[in-house]
């Protein structure tokens, strides 16, 4: 309770001036209790793949492993610059497990978790909740289902992602689906897709390709994830 | 200078090996030839073709993450297992075709066989499963699919999971009583089907096409 000290002096302090002038009005002037420390707002950026698990293979070579990797350093860097600490579960081309991801994101306490991906199928970014029931939360929860009791959550953050990708001209497909790192983790997390956009330039009817190795497409991606890390702050931070 | 007992030897050897030779490839004869007339190759029975049916495929859409329903007209067995393999082979025809929606390269032949058993209790796995006997009581299938067919699909959250989506649901939509699907690769259990939808879990048919919903 890092709230708790501060206001026990401030209890303190007007009980001493009460005994030494006995009026109420002496208390009023006791100094005023500092404001509570903010809350503590931690963000873990999963890159899947990595090491000798490449993942799927993209255009131009690309392993999916790089790409996500690339995305997590860049979002990590656009988040630490609006104050947001960030929890990685891999910085290098390693190789990591997905318990043992599970296992990064939960110790680490986080108020949202995102799994980065990427893949030439389909368009846009594609959001992922995982398909568990919520459920309560409970003392004990299951290792494979420990996702269950923050499933509302995640999909209240899902929604958030959903309207800064919308406002940043993304397209955005939302789904379910079983996913066996995100279903161990405890805190709200979401898997994130990424996939060649097909945006539609001003003055243009036909749409524009924007492939998935394209570094302005990605800086657009990173920049509304963390648009929409900053609304969740603020959203799990209101009483 | 070799002996002459061994030079006469080495001869009759010689002679009664070819002579040995000669016998078996006769009798070798003999023994195909009474085989052939034993077998009777004449056709005596037409070969059975099935009535086409109505089949309704939930054919995936890569372009909007969603599962559309399409009625085929196709052969089809009476054998639930049969049945459900000639279905789940003509929707992944239809992922194969040049153009598709949601391509997935391989067909029909990705589909090795698809059994049929009493759906156990996810509850509680130490009750017993449904009575087999009963026609109402829930099924499990087991979809076996090639292992060429899992090194050859796409890679991603969102096509594999909608192939596995559109197979739950194209068999619930058809035989009512799967209730679980559950996927081997070449008879075995495997993690994923491409690097990420999980191949590990019991998929529930009921809850397979509102999965894809739409925003």
């Amino acid at each position: 309770m890092p709230s708790t000290k501060p206001m026990l002096n401030g209890l303190v302090a007007a009980v001493a001036a009460v005994g030494l002038a006995g009026s109420i009005t002496v208390a009023q002037q006791a100094p005023p209790a500092p404001a509570p420390p903010p809350a503590r707002f931690v963000v873990v950026l999963d890159a899947a793949h990595g090491g000798d698990d490449p993942g799927g293979k993209l255009s131009g070579g690309e392993a999916e492993k790089s790409l996500t990797l690339a995305l997590s350093v860049r979002l990590r860097s656009l988040l630490a610059a609006r104050g947001i600490q960030v929890v990685t579960t891999r910085e290098s081309d390693s190789t990591l497990d997905l318990d043992r991801r599970a296992e990064i994101a939960n110790r680490a306490r986080a108020q949202a978790c995102l799994s980065l991906h990427a893949s030439e199928s389909g368009s846009g970014i594609h959001l992922f909740v995982s398909s568990l029931p919520p459920a309560q939360p409970g003392r004990v929860a299951a290792w494979k289902t420990a996702q269950a009791a923050s499933v509302t959550r995640s999909l209240a953050l899902a929604g958030t992602l959903n309207s800064a990708l919308l406002h940043a001209g993304i397209s955005v497909t939302l789904a379910r689906a079983n996913l066996p790192a995100v279903d161990s983790m405890t805190c709200p997390a979401v898997a994130v897709e990424l996939a060649p956009e097909s945006a539609h330039s001003s003055g243009s009817s036909q749409p524009t390709p924007e492939p998935l190795d394209d570094p302005a497409y990605q800086a657009r991606v990173a920049e509304a994830l963390a648009a929409a890390l900053l609304e969740w702050r603020t959203e799990v931070h209101q009483p | 200078m070799i002996p002459r007992y061994q030079t006469i030897l080495f001869s009759v050897l010689l002679a009664a090996s070819a002579v040995m030779g000669v016998v078996l490839w006769q009798l070798r004869d003999r023994a195909h030839q009474r085989l052939l007339s034993n077998q009777d190759s004449a056709p005596t029975q037409a070969p059975q073709v099935a009535q086409a049916e109505q089949a309704t495929l939930l054919v995936a859409n890569d372009a909007d993450s969603s599962l559309l329903t399409q009625v085929q007209s196709l052969p089809l067995s009476q054998d639930p297992g049969a049945r459900a393999r000639a279905i789940l082979g003509k929707l992944l025809d239809l992922y194969a075709a040049p153009g598709a929606a949601h391509p997935v390269p391989g067909g029909a032949n990705s589909i090795a066989q698809v059994f049929l058993m009493p759906a156990p209790n996810l509850e509680s796995p130490s009750a017993s499963p449904a009575n087999p006997s009963d026609p109402t009581s829930p099924q499990l299938a087991v979809v076996n699919l090639t292992g060429s067919f899992a090194a050859a699909h796409p890679s991603g959250l969102e096509t594999e999971t909608l192939t596995l989506l559109s197979i739950c649901g194209t068999l619930h939509a058809n035989l009512p009583r799967v209730a679980q699907v559950r996927f081997l690769v070449d008879g075995q259990s495997r993690p994923t089907l491409a690097g990420h939808a999980d191949l590990t879990r019991t998929y529930l048919t009921a809850a397979a096409p509102s999965e894809a919903a739409r925003p």
